[in-house]
């Protein structure tokens, strides 16, 4: 079994910007574990004269025209965002007082 | 904040050896962002130039912009680079506001260029060859305003209003492997490499390269280790460092403070550091992330690149000459001494004097206009000469017109002022301003006599061989006539009144 510590599980919740409980760092844990030992067998199963794949068609070079298409409006743009202010976006404040 | 302790420069050089590195971000100039047919525009309305890719929308999918792949390569090329024979797009995921998609499209270990050198010249004209580790593609992300606190900064702000038009711009950044050995150099080093790039992205066309619009933004890797330690020392990074001053101001700073905390005993901590010019201080910014930290992956959305042998090849046929190979080749064409060459570098108005000579201008009067009148303007007025609203074709202008003797150097710097302020070009102004030179004899000698009539012992001593004494009457007539004649022609007319003539 894979050691997910709780330390780790914090640090991942902290990236993805998520609070967690003690509950549920203790829960994410040991589901995570899993998923992590699910990977490492598919990984001893494969052997070293495979290739990584990122892509599954052997495709390459597709280019797009440097052309300028139509954009939203501000107005499009805007129409789904929780808050706005002057034409942009208004999100919460980032950072705290250092 | 409380203010940081510096030790001093010189005393951190004789203890520590400095090491830095640099991170440029080149903005490419293409039509279009670098996966969406959005146009890439500077100064537009907020959230203009903005579709659902760029605003991140589930489900939309991302395009390769062909010309930005063109223009990295060149990149690469001109840098010496090897170019990949696949490269790929990567995700970079991390969660920030000015990011809709939560993760950058960037490169990870498949860059499209690596393993390149450029050389640098320092300030003391020492060469030092700045290796490459890599320059690969990316997108810019869009612009954050910190509204409310104290400073307008980050810190502090109660909201942030986030502009998308920025978000999915091409961007190449080029990263050096760590630079030794520069010492007391190492500021003026990082400056001119920084400006060396600008001037290759510049000259490529591939970039506006205005660092004033953010088109090339610089962050500074520092660390210090004592005299004769192998391990290197914690680095610190000092995030989008916007000017060459601030650029060298910024490095140095870095290694006093770091030289400080060492001489403490206390331990550097590695971190991404902001540099404000306003008060001359880097402070510190979130704790540096591990590569681990973004979970990079390959962009499933796009297929890798694979440029073929002869487009590269083509492209690297289109390179313009190197920095260091121009430099030279101007400055024995202009026949500048070291002196006046490396202040021209240094004020940046290679390119500037290059096109005013370009445009007719000779090279010393092209050299003194811009270094001269333009700097000291520019200077007061605490712009960038770049900035200056005035082009090399109106200053070679200028510089005709006084060789043709329709303009004495008093009047053309009043031209100047009148170009300066949007007056129009030098012949226009001239004709408005009324300030051609009066090159009619008869007037100039009306002029003449009439100072010679107060002033009667003048001509009486010029014929005694004092012929300095016609300096007093050249000054008087040159007042009387507003500073429109030309002061040789006066000085000779004087004399041929005193010889009888």
């Amino acid at each position: 079994m894979s050691e997910i510590t709780p330390e780790l599980v914090r640090h991942l919740a902290g990236l993805a910007r998520i609070e967690v409980t003690d509950a549920e760092v203790a829960q994410f844990a040991s589901q995570l574990a899993v998923i992590v030992d699910s990977v490492a067998t598919v990984k001893a199963a494969v052997g070293s004269e495979i290739q990584a794949t990122s892509h599954p068609i052997p495709m390459s070079n597709v280019f797009r025209e440097d052309v300028v298409r139509p954009s939203l409006t501000q107005k499009q743009a805007l129409s789904g965002a929780a808050d706005s202010d002057s034409g942009r976006f208004k999100v919460s404040a980032i950072l705290d007082e250092d | 904040m409380a203010k940081e302790q510096l030790m001093d420069y010189q005393k951190a050089l004789e203890t520590y050896e400095v090491v830095i590195g640099l991170e440029v971000h080149v903005e490419l100039n293409t039509n279009t962002k670098m996966f969406c047919g959005c146009a890439n525009v500077f100064g537009d309305e907020p959230n203009t130039n903005v579709c659902p890719n760029c605003l991140g929308f589930p489900g939309a999918m991302p395009a390769v912009n062909g010309k930005a792949i063109e223009n990295s390569i060149k990149i690469g090329l001109a840098l010496d680079c090897e170019i990949a024979a696949t490269g790929r797009f990567a995700r970079k995921n991390y969660f920030y506001p000015d990011l809709a998609k939560n993760f950058q499209t960037s490169q990870y270990d498949e860059p499209i260029a690596f393993e390149g050198k450029i050389d640098i010249e320092g300030p003391s004209g020492k060469v030092f060859t700045v290796d490459i580790e890599r320059a690969h593609m990316e997108e810019d992300a869009g612009k954050l305003t910190h509204v409310g606190g104290s400073t307008g900064r980050i810190q502090g702000a109660e909201y942030s209003l986030v502009d998308f038009n920025r978000a999915g711009v091409p961007l190449v950044e080029i990263v050096t492997k760590p630079i030794y050995g520069a010492g007391d150099e190492a500021p003026e080093l990082a400056a001119a490499y920084v400006r060396s790039i600008r001037e290759i992205v510049k000259n490529l066309g591939v970039s506006d390269a205005r660092m004033e619009r953010g088109n090339v933004r610089c962050d500074a890797n520092v660390s210090i280790r004592p005299k004769g330690q192998e391990k290197l020392g914690t680095r610190t990074e000092t995030k989008n460092v916007n000017s060459l001053r601030s650029i060298e101001k910024a490095v140095k700073y870095e290694i006093q403070r770091q030289a400080h905390l060492l001489s403490q005993g206390t331990a550097i901590i590695q971190e991404t550091r902001h540099w404000h010019e306003d008060r001359g201080a880097t402070s510190s910014g979130r704790p540096k992330s591990d590569a681990d930290d973004y979970r990079y992956f390959p962009e499933p959305d796009l297929v890798p690149i694979q440029p073929s042998k002869e487009w590269i090849e083509q492209l690297r046929a289109t390179l313009p000459e190197k920095p260091a190979i121009r430099r030279k080749r101007l400055q024995e064409l202009w026949g500048f001494s070291e002196l006046e060459f490396r202040d021209v570098v240094n004020s940046d108005l290679l390119d500037e004097i290059d096109d005013t000579v370009k445009a007719g201008a000779t090279p010393q009067a092209a050299r003194k206009w811009w270094t001269g009148e333009i700097a000291r303007i520019a200077n007061s007025e605490d712009k960038e000469i770049s900035e200056m609203p005035i082009t090399p074709k109106q200053v070679a202008e200028i510089a005709g017109l006084i060789d043709s003797g329709k303009l004495t150097d008093r009047l053309a710097r009043e031209v100047l002022t009148g170009v300066l302020a949007g007056e129009g070009d030098p012949a226009e102004i001239v004709s408005k301003r009324g300030l051609e030179v009066v090159s009619d004899d008869g007037a100039l000698l009306e002029a003449i006599d009439k100072v010679l009539a107060e002033q009667p012992d003048v001509l009486e001593k010029i014929r005694e061989g004092k012929l300095q004494a016609a300096g007093a009457v050249i000054g008087a007539v040159m007042k009387a006539m507003g500073g429109s004649a030309d002061a040789a022609r006066v000085r000779e007319l004087v004399i041929q009144r005193a010889s009888g003539e």
